[in-house]
């Protein structure tokens, strides 16, 4: 086989590409960055850590750590914002804060995509196309409520809660940001919000963006840090929390809030069922399948990471998706051609090799697309498993990452059974071109977000959030807006 | 000629639409305020809790698959019924609250008004809080509220310094929120007061709510509440009488299944929409537009 051409699937043959990497130099990094707290950057008093490219195992800056007492620095900057400025504001004029953001992340947003594939891992043409436009939809929508409360459902003039400590991941971190600063400045309240570890540099240039915006000291702050940072945020002075990650933390915050007045929403974990009926679009299907759960490495809590397909359709549908997952190219995230990018750290590769390796020890039959794998950096091929009991382990945790569990149906009801059967709740797919047949399903499916005939599509427009223990609370809409408010007095 | 001896009811739980004793055979004495024997009341235990869990459960798909407009009817049903037995009510109400018979009818009324206000809600708190979201793309998406499963509720207790009222009222207003979206509902009674809650029950068996989907236990909240709390067939909890009880460490178990809590209240609830809405979960359905 020659160097340019690739083998892909029985009798096909794809020209491979040249590279085509986006410019690293639209991103300044600072050698090292502090804490953003009350319109300055200060030292931690934690132990600073490196962040790193996972692609090369790179360092790319020095981040401070931040202990409790920096922690409370911040809480007490956006306690005295949120009495001296912050909710005292006319709406209009919070909005017009809200809109400037959301213009100088368009500004900005070839930088920060850059600096989200750098730091993240995801390939570019995701944090281009995605993240970053739906950062700036974000603020754009929730800038428009800012002076609309009394629109939100609560009744005449509702009152924000006050500061808002905000805990997101590392899977999209920038658009993470913005899903929980938008609707909390919008209602009026001030935040202090800890970006992941791994990924906390479209934070910090989150914050240069609020100088540019002129946004008043203390309204926005960020604390870098690990679980302990985030462990001081939680029982830190704050009259709410907003969390997104794992349903084991979620449970944690959930406990260390208990007895308190604080408020919560909790965007946790899920397994979701991507159901494939035999009278679906196929082509389509595929597509939505592979993007379904391919989609930034699989690191997605609402992932379509349970393919159940009806058994007639299994076989032919399998092999397709395998052919089409032998056409993605895995590499280098700053490539444009790139599909599937580094996975994001060492540890949650390990967690991936743990659980597929324990996927084929119970029996279900692996495969890999065959695409060669860097040297350096963290890298997993998509993988399917095929023959997956529902009592295996990868059919029930989370993998968050680039391994899709096949099982079979042979009717709806045994679909909806199965697509029901996990402790989560977060998202669902269906794929079938009978409408009734979709809104009868959709009725009876347990998940907060369900896609019919698409899938891992998100607007700011669109309220978020799961059932059962993929937490509680919705992010998006006005439904997003509500969990920053309370009602006015009567 | 001798006065006509009275017939005393025996006060038992409610599971499932039957009325069992408790498994345990446990009873408790109620009393008057002043101290004179009312009745001896079903002293729940851990196994009949978790058997009203199972019943609740396997209520929940026939109830919450009910039309709004069926579940409302049910609700005002009860009621209805409620209203022709009111004397009743209102003699137990003196009997065990102590309080003179006019407060006694006004709770009762009260309590009636609230199944009527709640009834009302059930085919119209979707249109009220659900939203058709213009989503930037080829999609038609709505987010409507769904009921969230089992609630588990530890009915308003005995207010302390002896102030009155509340046995049935507070019973009625952490109940009937609960059920209007197609909840199932397992709540333990007012601890001290608890025959309203099982005359209660009586209502609901005759007035076309299915079997399972209220169920009454008496006994001690301190007893079943860690156990309601922690049990992983529940999905919410309602702490509205916990207010006397460990609740932070209630809240704090119930966070290992990720329940919904609602937090203690003094006295009986308001009526609220957002008592309805705290037991519902938001489904955001995108549907995708075809090329034409």
């Amino acid at each position: 086989m020659s160097k340019d051409i690739q083998q892909a699937g029985e009798g096909r043959r794809f020209l491979d590409y040249a590279p085509a990497p986006e410019s690293r130099d639209v991103v300044r990094l600072r050698p090292s960055y502090g804490l953003f707290i009350d319109g300055d950057w200060v030292d931690g008093h934690g132990t600073p850590f490196s962040t790193i490219d996972p692609a090369t195992e790179a360092p790319l800056a020095e981040i401070a750590a931040a202990d409790e007492a920096d922690v409370a620095l911040a809480v007490a900057a956006a306690r005295r914002a949120y009495d001296k400025t912050w909710s005292r504001m006319p709406g209009t004029e919070r909005g017009k804060y809200l809109f400037r953001i959301a213009r100088l992340v368009q500004e900005r947003a070839r930088e920060l995509a850059v600096a989200e594939s750098l730091d993240n891992g995801k390939p570019i043409k995701e944090s281009r196309d995605v993240d970053v436009p739906l950062v700036a939809a974000w603020f754009f929508y929730y800038a428009g409520w800012a002076d609309k409360l009394d629109y939100a459902g609560l009744g005449a003039s509702p009152r924000p809660l006050g500061v808002a400590g905000q805990i997101i991941p590392w899977n999209f971190p920038l658009l993470m940001l913005a899903w929980k600063i938008a609707p909390a400045l919008a209602a009026g309240n001030t935040v202090v919000l800890k970006p992941a570890e791994t990924t906390p540099l479209t934070a910090l240039l989150f914050a240069d963006i609020c100088r540019q915006a002129a946004l008043p000291a203390g309204v926005v702050n960020i604390v870098t840090g690990a679980g302990a940072t985030g462990q001081a945020l939680v029982r830190a002075e704050v009259d709410k929390v907003a969390f997104t990650g794992s349903t084991a933390v979620g449970r944690e915050i959930a406990k260390t809030i208990a007895g308190t007045e604080k408020k919560a929403t909790l965007e946790l974990g899920g397994k979701a069922a991507n159901i494939v009926f035999d009278d679906a679009p196929i082509d389509q299907a595929i597509e939505g399948v592979v993007n379904g759960l391919f989609f930034n490495q699989g690191h997605v809590c609402c992932a379509g990471s349970r393919l159940l397909v009806e058994e007639s359709i299994h076989d032919e549908f399998v092999d397709r998706l395998k052919q089409r997952l032998t056409t993605l190219r895995l590499g280098d995230p700053l490539d444009k051609n790139t599909d599937i990018g580094a996975i994001n750290s060492a540890e949650q590769l390990e967690r991936i090799r743990q659980l597929s390796d324990l996927g084929e020890a119970e029996g279900a039959e692996r495969w890999s697309a065959p695409c060669a794998i860097p040297e350096q950096g963290f890298w997993f091929a998509p993988t399917i498993f095929t023959n997956v009991a529902t009592s295996s382990t990868i059919a029930r945790e989370e993998i968050f990452g680039p391994v899709l569990s096949v099982l079979t149906f042979r009717t709806p009801a045994e679909a909806i059974a199965k697509a029901n059967n996990t402790p989560y709740g977060l998202s669902a797919g269906i794929w079938s071109d009978k409408g009734s047949k979709i809104l009868a399903v959709a009725d009876r499916l347990r998940a907060g977000v369900i896609w019919a005939n698409t899938f891992n599509r998100f607007d700011p427009a669109s309220p978020f959030g799961g059932y059962k223990e993929s937490g509680y609370g919705r992010e998006g809409g006005r439904h997003g807006l509500t969990a920053y408010l309370k009602a006015g007095a009567r | 000629m001798n006065a006509r001896l009275t017939i005393p009811k025996t006060y038992k739980l409610y599971i499932g639409g039957k009325f069992p004793r408790s498994e345990s055979g446990r009873s408790y004495e109620v009393t008057t305020p002043k101290g004179a024997f009312l009745a001896n009341a079903a002293w729940a235990s851990r196994k009949d809790l978790r058997d009203a869990v199972v019943a609740a459960r396997s209520a929940v798909a026939g109830w919450a698959g009910a039309t709004a407009y069926n579940r409302g009817q049910v609700l005002y049903r009860v009621a209805e019924v409620l209203e022709g037995r009111a004397g009743q009510f209102a003699d137990e109400i003196v009997a065990a609250e102590g309080v003179s018979a006019a407060k006694a009818a006004a709770q009762v009324a009260e309590a009636i008004d609230t199944w009527v206000w709640y009834a009302g809600w059930a085919d119209k708190f979707v249109q009220v809080t659900g939203t058709g979201n213009p989503v930037a793309g080829p999609y038609f998406n709505l987010s409507v509220p769904e009921p969230t499963g089992v609630v588990g509720v530890i009915a308003p207790q005995p207010p302390s310094q002896g102030e009155s009222g509340g046995s049935l009222l507070g019973l009625v207003r952490a109940v009937a929120p609960a059920l209007v979206a197609g909840n199932a509902v397992v709540v333990v009674a007012d601890e001290t007061r608890p025959l309203a809650a099982i005359s209660l029950a009586e209502v609901l068996a005759t007035s076309d709510v299915p079997g399972g989907v209220v169920n009454v236990l008496t006994g001690h909240p301190a007893e079943l509440a860690p156990w309601l709390a922690a049990h992983a067939d529940v999905n919410a909890l309602d702490l509205v009488g916990a207010g006397a009880l460990d609740w932070p460490a209630l809240e704090a178990s119930a966070a290992d299944t990720l329940k919904r809590v609602l937090r203690p209240e003094p006295g009986v609830p308001d009526l609220s929409l957002d008592r309805i809405l705290a037991f519902t979960e938001t489904k955001t359905v995108w549907h995708t537009k075809s090329l034409l």
